[in-house]
């Protein structure tokens, strides 16, 4: 309830007290949420994180990921975050800036991991994406294809699929597609 | 006859004297009946309407009828052709120009005495002491973004005393409007009285998204279709050009493209108003739903600012899809809530170190926090982790917290650390309002030697 003869006084008042008053930059609870995914990070072994922006731009962060097992040992692959103000009510948008032959990765850049889209949820943060990520290149999967050719070739000739990974990650062509070097 | 002065003079204001002058039994606390209050109604209750669409103009014409006379209204768009058909302030040859300026102009053209002050920019655009000005906002929006940034921004407002009660002059009270076809609703928000935004954000139901795979491999629906030339296709020719959804040019596109993909895949019922619906999470817009909740706002802001009823409390809901059902819910504020929660006080001397502060809050009776993070007005004073955030941070740790925090004597910080609860460790997001004790003057002096 405001109480309108008080409203008259205030005015009077809040011209006097306008002075002074430093600018307030307004943080939105996905980015103080953010800040407390951030803050406690526990990056698994060979990923880095960092902040292009600077250390007071926690929405826009990029990730490299070198996988440690697998088809794609040794290469290096970097993501972009850009977290919205409504987080965690929506997932961060992720993608991946490395060229890459991965089945769940199309050329450019749209990474098919479920918890980025159908099934992200709010008990989610970004460690969980992280691992998510970690998980694509450790076990990537034919069942879920972005890119139709890698996904075939997974899916039918293992041995090919491992030669083409490699052939991508030294910098060259699988097919028709060039894919600068990554490792 | 005299058609045009019955609604001025002694007659206008009958509807309106019979809620301000009568008292009555179900009244707010502070009424106080009389032709007083309505003469200070219009002459010093400021409202702010936030959108000029399709409950924007409800609102704006619902309170200029409702006695309000100081409105402002603040839209960032242009009106369009589709809008016609419910936004009613706005005609054909309006088309193009801003919303906010088109209906304050034509609500002051038919309801004599109102001053509407239009602001065609972003919210994002106004600074904080502009929100400050008025003693209700009023919001007709349709996105969860803009209602959150609105919230806080009234929420940055509230102040509580020491014994966290909430100060009741410090209180920035909204009524938020909201509509999808025949369903919409209208609720009161008084800051650390009722729940605000983000206590109740919950109440939203996740996005439908679909699987990337799905839109690129097994496609069934037309929206799969839909998606598939806004989400793949599009970065596929377009690389580094973003798709802008207001771009016709560019939905256009969209749409020719999921057409293309329905048919190879034999699937009907791509449209461009479906592309449009799909790739702007559009639902269609009911005028009359509009209507309705834009008149219970109105009046729910009329009994904020005259008390001459009780408020709705908190939380209506209308549904007119089937018959026609309406409730009103009384949801509860999380006391925990960052925004609008009272937080921890904390008294520091002006002198202390940000190390000395950290140290303070792991040794705090009912706090106990260690291995806090902090972060002020969007400036991260300190960070656990990661390595990178922690080295760049680690320098303010033998820094004064009062000049870390720019010298302000109270303000408001957040912090990540750990807590114990029932002998378990577990991380903790928490609000604190820090007082300085001690030299806090510097701030005026300051001042003086600037302007001297």
């Amino acid at each position: 309830m405001i109480r309108l003869f008080k409203v008259k006084e205030k005015q009077r008042e809040a011209a006097e007290n306008a002075n002074g008053r430093a600018p307030v930059k307004k943080q939105s609870a996905g980015e103080l949420r953010l800040h407390k995914d951030i803050s406690e990070l526990n990056l698994p072994k060979s990923t880095t994180i960092s902040f292009p922006n600077g250390k007071d731009d926690l929405m826009n962060f990029e990730v490299s990921i070198r996988p440690d097992e697998g088809y794609y040992l040794g290469g290096t692959f970097l993501f972009t975050f850009q977290v919205s103000p409504i987080y965690p009510h929506e997932a961060p948008k992720v993608k991946c800036k490395t060229k890459v032959y991965h089945p769940n990765i199309d050329l450019e850049g749209n990474v098919c991991l479920n918890i980025l889209r159908e099934d992200w949820k709010p008990v989610l943060n970004i460690n969980t994406i992280i691992y998510g990520l970690h998980h694509l290149f450790t076990q990537p999967n034919h069942e879920d294809p972005l890119n139709h050719d890698a996904a075939a070739v997974l899916r039918d000739n293992p041995k090919m699929f491992e030669v083409n990974v490699r052939r991508a990650m030294a910098g060259g062509y699988v097919g028709q597609t060039y894919f600068p070097r990554c490792m | 006859m005299d058609n045009h002065n019955s609604v001025s003079g002694e007659n206008r204001w009958r509807d309106l004297d019979k809620l301000l002058v009568r008292p009555g039994n179900i009244v707010g606390p502070n009424f106080e009946p009389g032709p007083q209050l309505r003469d200070d109604l219009q002459a010093y209750a400021k409202v702010l309407v936030v959108g000029a669409g399709g409950l924007g103009c409800e609102l704006l014409k619902d309170l200029a009828l409702s006695g309000f006379r100081n409105l402002e209204v603040i839209d960032m768009d242009r009106i369009e052709v589709s809008n016609l058909n419910r936004q009613f302030l706005f005609r054909l040859q309006d088309v193009g120009k801003p919303k906010a300026e088109v209906a304050a102009m034509r609500v002051m053209e038919r309801v004599s005495g109102v001053n509407i002050v239009p602001h065609f920019c972003r919210i994002e655009d106004k600074n904080i002491e502009f929100y400050g000005d008025f003693n209700i906002i009023a919001l007709g929006l349709d996105s969860i973004e803009a209602r959150s940034y609105i919230n806080s921004v009234a929420c940055s407002f509230l102040e509580y005393d020491s014994d966290d009660k909430p100060c009741e002059e410090t209180i920035k009270p909204m009524v938020d409007g909201g509509t999808e076809g025949f369903k919409g609703h209208a609720r009161v928000i008084l800051p650390g009285i009722t729940p605000c935004f983000e206590c109740t954000i919950w109440l939203f139901p996740p996005q439908v998204k679909f699987p990337l795979c799905t839109l690129a491999e097994t496609p069934r629906t037309a929206a799969h279709c839909i998606e598939y030339a806004h989400l793949i296709k599009w970065n596929e020719v377009h690389g580094g050009k973003s798709f802008d959804a207001d771009d016709p040019e560019h939905m256009q596109w969209v749409y020719s493209e999921a057409l293309k993909r329905a048919e190879l895949f034999g699937i009907s019922g791509v449209t461009y108003s479906l592309t449009q619906g799909v790739v702007k999470n559009i639902i269609p817009a009911i005028a009359s739903t509009n209507a309705i909740i834009s008149a219970a706002c109105a009046l729910e802001a009329l009994k904020i600012a005259t008390g001459f009823s009780k408020s709705l409390s908190n939380y209506l809901t209308y549904n007119g899809a089937e018959g026609l059902h309406t409730k009103v819910t009384e949801f509860w504020k999380d006391n925990d809530c960052l925004v609008c929660g009272p937080g921890v006080l904390i008294e520091v001397d002006s002198t202390t170190s940000l190390q000395k502060f950290i140290d303070l809050l792991r040794e705090h009776p009912t706090l106990p926090i260690s291995k806090p993070s902090m972060v002020h007005r969007g400036k991260n004073l300190y960070m656990q982790a990661p390595p990178i955030l922690e080295e760049m941070t680690r320098s303010n740790l033998q820094l004064p917290l009062f000049d870390l925090m720019g010298r302000i004597p109270k303000d408001v910080i957040h912090v990540t650390g750990t807590v114990t609860l029932n002998d378990r460790k577990t991380s903790a997001l928490r609000k604190l309002r820090i007082v300085f004790k001690g030299n806090v003057d510097g701030v005026a002096d300051m001042d003086m030697a600037g302007g001297a």
